[in-house]
């Protein structure tokens, strides 16, 4: 595999923030995305905001999922800002779990790409990520540069 | 006058089997195989064929005695039902209290006090975001918050689950609770609900996590301290529940359950205690899925196993020890958040097989609980589902009413097989804590997740409202969210920040240090200096800091 086509395999980093540890979603998804033949970061639970900012910013990831299952999603405006402070801004985040309809609104105001629900199918999630990392590297590498 | 027609001849079983099945393949057409959970096979028909009923003391017997397949007691459920324990935990202590006393006069039996996900992971709340306070529990960290949460409840004759990992400060606080209010310590009664530290290594990674060599000791001392100061207490529950929400199969889930309450008893046995001592103490707490009959079976081959355990490799005498004592919880991971009140008759399927199941105790989910931590009106249902249940359905009149069924008997008999079998795994690989440390649990686990969604995904497995009978819903007919009041906890912050400065400074310090010198002493009981450090004034954080410190902390043992 050459530089451009590996830099042109979607990157995710598959994440859980807060408190709380259930991680089956977490790495049912992680591992589908693998097996979709897209390069995962995968983090155990527990992550701080500024160890995912840390870690979006060395692994150049084009796409971040956070799983959350028990209201660690509302802590997910706080990585937005952390995100954009960082000079991320363009990394696409994605939150799945169990997200209330009200907290969902107050996620996707704060720039989150889409909110998964129970019952979302892996194949739907992995389209998803694949065209949003897509977008993300069109942006990052437009055409003329990859060209070269 | 028409001759009487004769009689059909007389077959064998084996003759009608036969000429049943030839019926059963020429009209069935294309019949698809059915596995159930764990993997058996089943097959449409269970016959006399498929048991042995020479074998009917050794496998079935009668209920109260070995080998307990029919249940641990000889009145089970027509004697007494089951204890009806809903787990809540919301917000401030006063709001916990306020839906404590809904729940108990709504016809729930026991406390169950689920803490905020703060205290699980071994934090106060001021070391933690404010916006996840109280979210999923009861933000409790002190002596004084306890009090306030079992405010109005006679701590000597109600049984209270502490939903408490290790160190087990829910339980100190609650004991510095009781004194203060005059209560012999020996008529508490309940269970450490949180206290098998391997499943949350494996399965649940919620809790506050020592290194597990330092978790392993702060049982052993946890349970040889209860068994001394607490005689109606149980200390251990071992938790099938976690995995199998994880993703092990029901028969995965109570094996890697049984062998991890070998590994605790060998600890115990090896730090002196008799078995007789401490395994009429042991009790265990289960899942339920909607794989009706499979849970069944797995209950009744659960309780076999163990008896054939506490009695051979252990040599117990007292039946107590033999007794596979549990409580179960209707599965979460089988609700949906579409079509929500669906979930109202999954709860109901699922609490019948734990009933069939003779279970001891039982928490019925809420059907909200895909949407959020429940709400109280989803709660009061969940409470009267065990009341239908109980009282108009007649599910208890007969005692373990599906024993003799040539299905159930069979299914029992292959699900305790297919146990043994992963049991032996373990033990081969040297024991639950080898076992985890070299990561097989958790891979196992993990596999049997994606196997079970692949079958979701592919629609092998129906998940009504999901992958079939999906219909577009009306978002708004969703329930309000109970969310913590933000100026309540504001307040809660408040008190505990001008509390802690009033506090006997010095009685914090030296309670705190006896903590860490009981660490790495072999001679002191970490448990019991965590309980004077409680009475000393000292919160759950402190305390928890101070054990992270000296133990070394947990991280995460993952293989995905």
């Amino acid at each position: 595999m050459n530089a451009d086509t590996m830099r042109l395999r979607p990157k995710v980093l598959v994440t859980k923030i807060g408190l709380d540890g259930h991680d089956r979603g977490s790495r049912i998804v992680a591992a589908h995305l693998r097996d979709a033949g897209m390069e995962v970061v995968y983090t155990p639970p527990w992550q701080s905001i500024d160890a995912v900012v840390k870690l979006a910013l060395e692994e150049d990831v084009d796409v971040i999922g956070v799983s959350s299952l028990a209201t660690d999603h509302l802590i997910v405006p706080k990585l937005m800002r952390a995100l954009a402070a960082a000079g991320l801004g363009d990394v696409v985040v994605i939150v799945g779990g169990i997200v209330p309809d009200e907290d969902e609104k107050m996620l996707v105001d704060a720039g989150v790409a889409r909110v998964f629900h129970p019952g979302a199918s892996l194949d739907d999630i992995a389209t998803f990520v694949a065209d949003a990392a897509a977008r993300v590297r069109a942006i990052r590498f437009p055409a003329e540069d990859l060209a070269r | 006058m028409n001759k009487p027609l004769p009689d059909p001849v007389p077959a064998s079983i084996e003759e009608a089997q036969v000429r049943w099945q030839s019926q059963y393949d020429a009209q069935i057409g294309d019949d698809a195989p059915v596995h159930n959970r764990s993997g058996i096979p089943i097959r449409p028909l269970y016959t006399p064929l498929d048991i042995d009923a020479a074998r009917f003391d050794q496998d079935v017997g009668y209920p109260g005695e070995p080998p307990f397949t029919r249940g641990i007691y000889a009145t089970m459920h027509r004697g007494r039902t089951w204890t009806q324990r809903q787990l809540i935990g919301l917000g401030t202590p006063a709001t916990y209290n306020e839906r404590l006393r809904d729940i108990l006069a709504q016809g729930a039996s026991a406390v169950s006090l689920i803490p905020c996900n703060s205290v699980f992971r071994g934090y106060d709340m001021d070391e933690v975001d404010e916006e996840l306070l109280g979210t999923c529990g009861v933000v409790c960290n002190s002596a004084d918050h306890m009090d306030a949460c079992l405010a109005g409840v006679d701590l000597a004759s109600t049984s209270c689950a502490m939903n408490d990992p290790s160190p087990f400060t829910l339980l100190a606080f609650m004991l510095a609770t009781a004194r203060r209010r005059g209560v012999d310590w020996r008529a508490i009664s309940g269970t450490s609900n949180q206290s098998d530290c391997l499943s949350h290594y494996v399965a649940n990674h919620m809790f506050f996590r020592i290194a597990l060599p330092g978790a392993r000791r702060i049982l052993v001392d946890h349970i040889a301290w209860c068994n001394e100061h607490l005689p109606r207490w149980n200390p251990l529950s071992v938790v099938g529940q976690h995995m199998q929400q994880a993703g092990a199969t029901p028969a995965e889930a109570m094996a890697f359950t049984l062998s991890s309450a070998i590994q605790y008893a060998d600890d115990c046995v090896a730090a002196g205690m008799s078995p007789d001592a401490f395994l009429p103490r042991f009790t265990f707490f289960f899942d339920i899925s909607l794989s009706f009959f499979e849970e069944i079976a797995k209950f009744r081959a659960g309780r076999r196993i163990w008896a054939r355990v506490t009695r051979e490799r252990y040599g117990a005498r007292d039946p107590r020890s033999w007794r596979l004592k549990f409580h179960a919880q209707t599965s979460g991971v089988d609700l949906t958040r579409q079509q929500p009140l669906n979930n109202i008759a999954r709860v109901t399927a699922q609490a019948m097989a734990g009933i069939f199941g003779g279970l001891q105790s039982l928490h019925t989910d809420a059907y909200d609980e895909a949407l959020s931590c429940p709400t109280a009106y989803g709660a009061r249902i969940a409470v009267a589902t065990q009341n239908i249940l109980r009282e108009e359905a007649h599910l208890t009149d007969v005692i373990d009413p599906l024993g003799g069924s040539y299905y159930v008997e069979a299914l029992t008999n292959e699900m305790e097989e297919r146990i043994v079998a992963v049991m032996d795994d373990v033990e081969a690989a040297g024991g639950m804590y080898r076992a985890v440390e070299a990561g097989l649990v958790q891979r196992r686990i993990g596999e049997s997740a994606r196997r079970f969604q692949a079958r979701i995904d592919s629609g092998e497995q129906t998940v009504v409202g999901v992958n079939a009978y999906t219909v577009d819903e009306d978002a708004s007919a969703r329930p309000a969210l109970p969310k913590p009041d933000a100026a309540l906890m504001r307040a809660h912050l408040d008190d505990f920040a001008r509390w802690k400065t009033r506090r006997s400074q010095s009685a914090v310090g030296s309670a705190l240090d006896s903590v860490a010198r009981a660490a790495h002493s072999r001679d002191q009981n970490i448990f019991g200096a965590v309980v004077a450090a409680a009475e000393a004034g000292c919160t759950h954080g402190e305390i928890c800091g101070s054990l992270r410190r000296e133990l070394g902390f947990g991280h995460p043992l993952i293989a995905v």
